[in-house]
């Protein structure tokens, strides 16, 4: 970062410079085994966007937010969050894994997991507050979850658990929201109820970064888009980089022409 | 009589100062090993545990050697759960790094080394055992625990380091829960997971070596595992299972202990598993939301209604039900009379059945009902989905059908 970056007072740094993005990651390559997942992918976020991650399966898109955010280990690259390494923002980055990464046997309720969303601000000793929970049953009220804040969280449908997960994101009050296939598998009415809050923490300048699958809803619902198939092939705003030419590339013989034809149709 | 009023007086503490010492160390060693033992279970690593015990008896075997060759006593219980510690830790760390460095799997490391150390611990043991002096040291109790003769500092120790164990595990608790529920979330909340789950091993550590002189090696493993699924059946939440796990560990532990010195014959460490043991089978059997009892109560319930259903909708339309069970439901709710034909209330709850399927058929075409009619599964009532106002429209629908057809 250069000096001139930084805007600083009697020597102190007051503030990072606005150019920060939320998100940068250069030259990412995370490999299980000798195979390259992920190689050498770059990708730059600007504030206040709405970003989906596009590919095929098995193409490393959820390999790449694990290996951004450290939580699978990288071969090389670095990734910066507002201009930082993540260790010390942490605060400001939220992440919503797969919800089938857990065992939804686990002895808690829904309240417990939105509350686990809580533990960085609190602390490891001092014990949950009143105000932890109505934080908490907000976050709920959010995703329209609140009345099964009691709910043992093994007794709700995939839609249900994923609303959970999000309003754990959003218990972080963070300004990167970074999710993995929020839309898999679940019901129309949370889908909808998850892209309005989406939206919402858009509008309230803050940035979102989805794994997504659903081709016919990208327009729709994300502003910028990142292609992935194993390498990136390419990102950008929605309507100049989500092509069918850009989509033959990423998918190749494995998007059927009929698939294709669907979506030009739904792009009109 | 004679033993029961001395374990009557074992529980009360007042079978001596040594057996009350030797009973309180034997709950607060419980205590922490439900506790940690919790953790363990929720990250599905009880046979990791299983492994480090087994890695002590090296470390007691070479400990012994060492404060002879020093020209110690040998048999001092620090000086050997020091030595059981050192070879349990690199039993651990050993498992661990098969576990990441390798194409192992962790079962094959958890086999490779507990059986190396458990087979060069009791290498170790006989060669003790045919020297002078080490046929008395008492080794090979370390393998089932006694709590016979047991010096008075020794069991304040043991009550100390239990004690200590519990808090550690208490310190740890919302780490530990972060990574047995959601390891991938706790990485990116910046919680080190393979430390975490280092510390949570060490815990595990710290009980077994603590429980060496009281249940042994080969059994430490019950007592942290099994608390903790009898906890599980008392509760949803995880805290709270913590908190029974430990009282289960530290009750079995107590009463064992107590057992153990008023029966002379009996050991500690088997009759501590035993009573944890039973608290398991009483849960597994009453436990009011996931019991054996329970789960057969709701099975059967539930069996009933899908009877009463189904037999309603045949009456309704008139078919012959052959189905015992049907029948018998039907005759028990006062729907058949003993006969076989409906009763005044049977032929209203059948009426009510069809209409009912006729108002979900209705719901199923309405698109802007597609929420609510996805809980129709034949049994949910439309009353409890629906708003009335919802229902009187549907209803004027249906009679309009039934107008056009008439």
């Amino acid at each position: 970062m250069s000096p001139l970056e930084l805007i600083a007072d009697r020597g102190k740094v007051i503030a990072e410079a606005p150019s920060a993005e939320p998100m940068a990651v250069r030259g990412l390559t995370v490999s299980y085994g000798e195979k390259p997942a992920v190689f050498s992918v770059d990708m730059a976020v600007p504030e206040g966007s709405m970003s989906a991650i596009i590919g095929p399966n098995g193409a490393g898109k959820s390999t790449f937010l694990k290996g951004s955010l450290g939580i699978v280990p990288k071969v090389a690259g670095e990734a910066r969050f507002f201009g930082k390494p993540l260790d010390r923002v942490r605060g400001r980055v939220a992440y919503v894994p797969q919800r089938a990464s857990v065992d939804w046997d686990f002895p808690a309720r829904v309240i417990d997991v939105v509350m686990m969303g809580l533990y960085r601000q609190i602390g490891l000793f001092r014990p949950f507050g009143k105000s932890n929970r109505s934080q908490a049953i907000d976050c709920l009220e959010r995703v329209g979850m609140a009345e099964f804040a009691q709910r043992q969280i093994g007794q709700l449908s995939g839609g249900q658990q994923q609303r959970v997960f999000l309003a754990r994101a959003l218990a972080q009050n963070a300004d990167l929201y970074l999710l993995d296939e929020p839309f898999a598998g679940v019901d129309m009415a949370t889908e909808s109820a998850i892209v309005s809050v989406l939206k919402g923490l858009k509008s309230e300048g803050r940035t979102v970064v989805a794994v997504h699958h659903d081709l016919t809803t990208v327009r729709s619902y994300f502003d910028r888009v990142a292609l992935i198939n194993v390498r990136k092939l390419a990102e950008g705003p929605t309507d100049t980089t989500f092509t069918s030419e850009a989509l033959q590339e990423t998918y190749g013989g494995r998007l059927a022409d009929t698939q294709l034809a669907t979506l030009q149709q739904a792009n009109g | 009589m004679e033993g029961l009023s001395l374990f009557l007086q074992a529980l009360t503490l007042q079978a001596g100062y040594n057996a009350a010492v030797v009973a309180i160390g034997a709950g607060l060693l419980g205590l922490a090993a439900g506790g940690a033992g919790a953790f363990i279970f929720l990250r599905k690593r009880a046979l990791v545990s299983d492994a480090v015990s087994h890695a002590t008896l090296p470390g007691v075997g070479l400990a012994f050697l060492l404060m002879v060759a020093l020209g110690g006593d040998g048999r001092s219980l620090a000086g050997l759960i020091l030595g059981s510690a050192v070879s349990a830790g690199i039993g651990l760390v050993l498992v661990d790094w098969i576990t990441r460095k390798t194409r192992l799997g962790e079962d094959a490391a958890i086999g490779a080394i507990l059986s190396v150390f458990f087979g060069a611990g009791i290498v170790l043991l006989t060669v003790i055992q045919n020297t002078s002096g080490g046929r008395q040291a008492g080794l090979e109790s370390f393998l089932l625990g006694s709590t016979a003769g047991m010096l008075f500092d020794e069991a304040v120790m043991i009550a100390v380091a239990g004690g200590i164990t519990a808090a550690l595990v208490f310190a740890m608790r919302r780490p530990m829960t972060l990574v047995a529920f959601d390891p991938e979330f706790a990485a990116a909340n910046g919680v080190h997971v393979q430390r975490t789950d280092l510390a949570m091993m060490g815990l595990a550590l710290l009980v077994t070596v603590i429980g060496l002189k009281v249940v042994g090696l080969i059994l430490i493993i019950a007592l942290l595992i099994i608390p903790a699924v009898a906890a599980r059946f008392w509760t949803e939440r995880v805290g709270r299972m913590i908190w029974i796990a430990s009282l289960i560990g530290g009750l079995s532990g107590f009463c064992g202990a107590a057992l153990s010195s008023a029966f002379v014959a009996l050991p500690a460490g088997p009759m501590i598993v035993l009573l944890c043991f039973a608290l398991f089978t009483f849960s597994l059997l009453f436990s009011p939301g996931r019991g054996a009892f329970a789960a057969l109560i709701a099975r059967r319930r539930f069996q009933h209604r899908v009877h009463i259903r189904q037999g309603l909708l045949s009456m309704a339309r008139e078919e012959p039900i052959y189905d015992g069970l049907t029948l018998s439901v039907l005759r028990r709710g006062g729907y058949l009379n003993p006969d076989g034909t409906p009763t005044v209330n049977g032929r209203a709850a059948a009426a009510k059945a069809v209409l009912d399927e006729a108002r979900w058929k209705v719901a199923r075409s309405r698109r802007q009902l597609d929420r609510e009619t996805g809980a129709d599964d034949g049994l949910t009532r439309i009353e409890t989905v629906l708003t009335p106002d919802q229902i009187a429209d549907i209803d004027a629908q249906l009679a309009l059908k039934k107008g056009g057809v008439s």
